[in-house]
């Protein structure tokens, strides 16, 4: 088996990991890191096929999603600090203002 | 000159924008005079420009600026003053001078006194525009210019349900004449790529000699002509306009609106003279006309009807005119009509105020010596109008009849038409004056009618002068220059014919006098003996009804089955129906939005798998082909 491929499974191992954990979990900050999870395994699919394909694109793409996932952490860590601090149940299945 | 004409324009502009924004708030006498005098400024600058064209200036075609360009398509701003624009600003703010002074003492009681002098500028601004116009656009913006202040004088009393009745009427005709002017110039720009007069006389010869083209353009030009001059068949709402306050009849009748279609063609003459069949058609719309109205006019017993079929009846004679090449004639007949026509309609508006807004001729009578001005002058305009030798009227009518006796063909029959029209109108209009003015069988008289004041008499004189002697005016030869020269008419053919036009007036004179004046019970006599077509000709031909009948019922039936068949059961059938759809559908389709974001994330997840799964496929890297 190429070693892209440990790579490959690699990453959907930890993107699944991250899939699952967003589902079931209750907790939002863990349903957080969950997305991070599921961004980094992008992250390292990109840069391993990146080095096997002797391109820069998915460095660069790899670059553009850690960007977004940094600027996606500052606004959904406010979120959470808010709901927190508002006293509410830190739980995602009961933030649910925006249904009505 | 250059400077002078758009000054001609800009005072009348004034008058209308000072007495429209602060008409309410200044003193009655401050507004009568600034709509007055705006007037008879524009008079002084266009006597300033007769002086320069009769001291040997150059006729003026000035672009002023460029008031849009697409492509080759150019609408400048350009003024055109030649010898035929020129008499047509002076007869316009001349008269219209002298009417609005006149309305200064006829509307002095009336509360819309402010609005009534602005709208009264803004019509002889928009006249003078359609006059001094330079191309086909702003000619279009002069046309329904007029025809906007015509509806919103007409209308002028709004509270009289026959007023605003009219004045709807009016703007209808009158749209109908502006789609025929619009169309005009939509096949004239199609065909020589031209706007603006020099350039469509200049390249006009490219067209063949009365082919269709040009024939077309001509006969959409006298759809605008005959609904703006009320003639047939565009004539029916003249009359009903007779519902405005009587200075506005006296604008429109003498020198505003109703001559702008005489006009029209006379400026565009080289057109009509390129197309003949076109130029046919005006003179028989014209001839046909004359007669016609001044038929309806023997019956009438409204004295402003009377006056207003009279002008239906002058404006056909102009119309003969100028379809048979008679330009001049035409023209000079518009000058001496603005003359006469005004002072009768002034003379009846002091009239009727002194019958308290009665209008009917019967309740009138034996006025030399209530209202001796206004009789006297009444009676010039009467002789004048009926073409008695030397007064004006008799001149410039006398030109057309000849003109169109000489002509040869089918033009010839017009003329005869012409002449009997002639002793017609002599009929009509001294059956209007022996019956409401009256001559002397009144014994003892104990009305007590007062003159009007020296604000309405005086210009009424000043146009029984013109009446007078506005035939001695050479306007052939100061046209001659647009026109050509005139024809030189030999001595005894001019006795000749002048003999039989007076006869003829005289013979109207005389069965007026024997029935109206000495025997009344004759009239009732021969009243009954022509029953039948004294009915048809009192009901103005029954053309009121026919048109409502054949337009406005049938207008009125597809309006009601639009609004209660078509708007309920279609148009708001389709909109509520969408509405109700989407509201039931949307009870179903709300149960997705759970609120919860798990689930959000598992239909995302779905998506997701899917969209690539169909990449995948499209791309060739699954087992299974998608798509071929």
């Amino acid at each position: 088996m190429p070693a892209a491929y440990l790579f490959l499974l690699l990453s959907g191992a930890l993107f699944t990991m991250g899939a699952v954990g967003f589902l079931v979990r209750h907790n939002p900050l863990v349903v957080f890191m969950c997305i991070e999870l599921m961004l980094n395994a992008v992250n390292l699919a990109f840069a391993a096929e990146s080095r096997f394909l002797n391109s820069l694109d998915g460095v660069v793409f790899a670059f553009l999603v850690i960007a977004v996932a940094a600027a996606e952490v500052v606004v959904g860590i406010a979120i959470i600090v808010q709901v927190y601090r508002g006293g509410r149940q830190m739980d995602v299945d009961q933030l649910d203002l925006m249904k009505e | 000159m250059d400077t002078l004409a758009p000054l001609v324009l800009l005072a009348p502009l004034a008058g209308f924008l000072v007495n429209a924004v602060f008409g309410r708030r200044l003193p009655r006498p401050v507004v009568g005079w600034i709509g007055a005098g705006s007037i008879g400024l524009g008079f002084i600058l266009s006597l300033a420009i007769l002086i320069q064209l009769l001291a040997g200036a150059r006729p003026l075609d000035q672009t002023y600026f460029t008031w849009w360009q697409s492509g080759d398509f150019t609408v400048p701003f350009n003024l055109y003053v030649d010898q035929l624009s020129t008499l047509m600003i002076l007869v316009i703010t001349g008269v219209g001078f002298l009417i609005h002074v006149y309305s200064i003492g006829y509307m002095r009681e009336d509360p819309g006194y402010s609005r009534f002098f602005a709208y009264m500028n803004l019509f002889v601004l928009s006249m003078l525009l359609l006059v001094l116009a330079g191309n086909l656009v702003w000619l279009i913006i002069g046309w329904a210019g007029v025809g906007l202040s015509s509806y919103l004088l007409i209308s002028f009393w709004f509270d009289r349900p026959a007023a605003v009745l009219a004045g709807r009427k009016a703007f209808v005709m009158n749209t109908i004449g502006d789609i025929g002017m619009i169309f005009a110039a939509f096949l004239i720009f199609l065909n020589l790529r031209v706007t603006d007069y020099r350039g469509l006389f200049d390249r006009l010869h490219q067209l063949p000699r009365g082919g269709a083209v040009i024939t077309a353009i001509c006969l959409l030009l006298l759809v605008g002509a005959v609904a703006k001059s009320a003639q047939l068949p565009l004539h029916t709402w003249l009359p009903d306009a007779m519902e405005g306050p009587t200075p506005v009849s006296a604008l429109i009748h003498a020198a505003t609106m109703v001559t702008a279609g005489v006009y029209l063609v006379a400026r565009m003459h080289m057109l009509y003279d390129w197309a003949p069949a076109a130029a046919a058609t005006v003179a028989i719309v014209g001839g046909v006309t004359a007669f016609f109205a001044a038929t309806i006019g023997t019956s009438q017993i409204d004295i402003k009807r009377i006056l207003a079929y009279s002008t239906m009846s002058q404006i056909g004679y102009m119309f003969l005119a100028v379809g048979i090449g008679a330009y001049a004639a035409g023209m000079f007949h518009f000058m001496t009509h603005a003359f006469f026509k005004a002072l009768l309609f002034m003379a009846a508006g002091n009239v009727i105020h002194a019958f308290h807004d009665d209008q009917d001729i019967r309740h009138m009578g034996n006025l030399r010596a209530g209202l001796p001005i206004t009789f006297w002058t009444f009676l010039v305009g009467t002789l004048s109008i009926s073409g008695f030798p030397l007064l004006a009227g008799f001149f410039s009518k006398d030109e057309i009849i000849r003109s169109a006796l000489a002509a040869p063909g089918g033009e010839f029959w017009l003329g005869v038409l012409a002449l009997v029209t002639a002793g017609l109108t002599a009929y009509y209009m001294f059956r209007l004056f022996f019956i409401a003015f009256g001559w002397e069988w009144l014994t003892h008289d104990d009305r007590h009618l007062h003159e009007a004041p020296p604000v309405q008499t005086v210009p009424i004189i000043i146009l029984a002068t013109g009446a007078v002697v506005g035939g001695y005016i050479p306007i052939a030869t100061f046209l001659s220059p647009v026109f050509g020269a005139p024809g030189e008419v030999g001595f005894g053919t001019f006795l000749g014919l002048a003999a039989l036009s007076v006869l003829a007036a005289l013979a109207g004179l005389l069965i007026a006098y024997l029935l109206h004046a000495r025997r009344p019970e004759l009239a009732v006599a021969w009243r009954t003996r022509l029953a039948p077509i004294h009915a048809l000709v009192e009901h103005k031909y029954y053309i009121d009804e026919l048109y409502d009948r054949v337009f406005v019922q049938p207008g009125l039936a597809l309006a009601r089955f639009l609004n209660g068949v078509i708007e309920t059961r279609v148009i708001d059938a389709a909109v509520n129906g969408l509405a109700d759809f989407t509201l039931v559908e949307a009870r179903e389709f709300r149960l997705i939005q759970t609120g919860r974001v798990r689930s959000y994330a598992l239909w995302t997840l779905g998506g997701a798998i899917g969209v690539v799964l169909i990449v995948a496929g499209f791309l060739g890297y699954l087992p299974w082909r998608l798509g071929g």
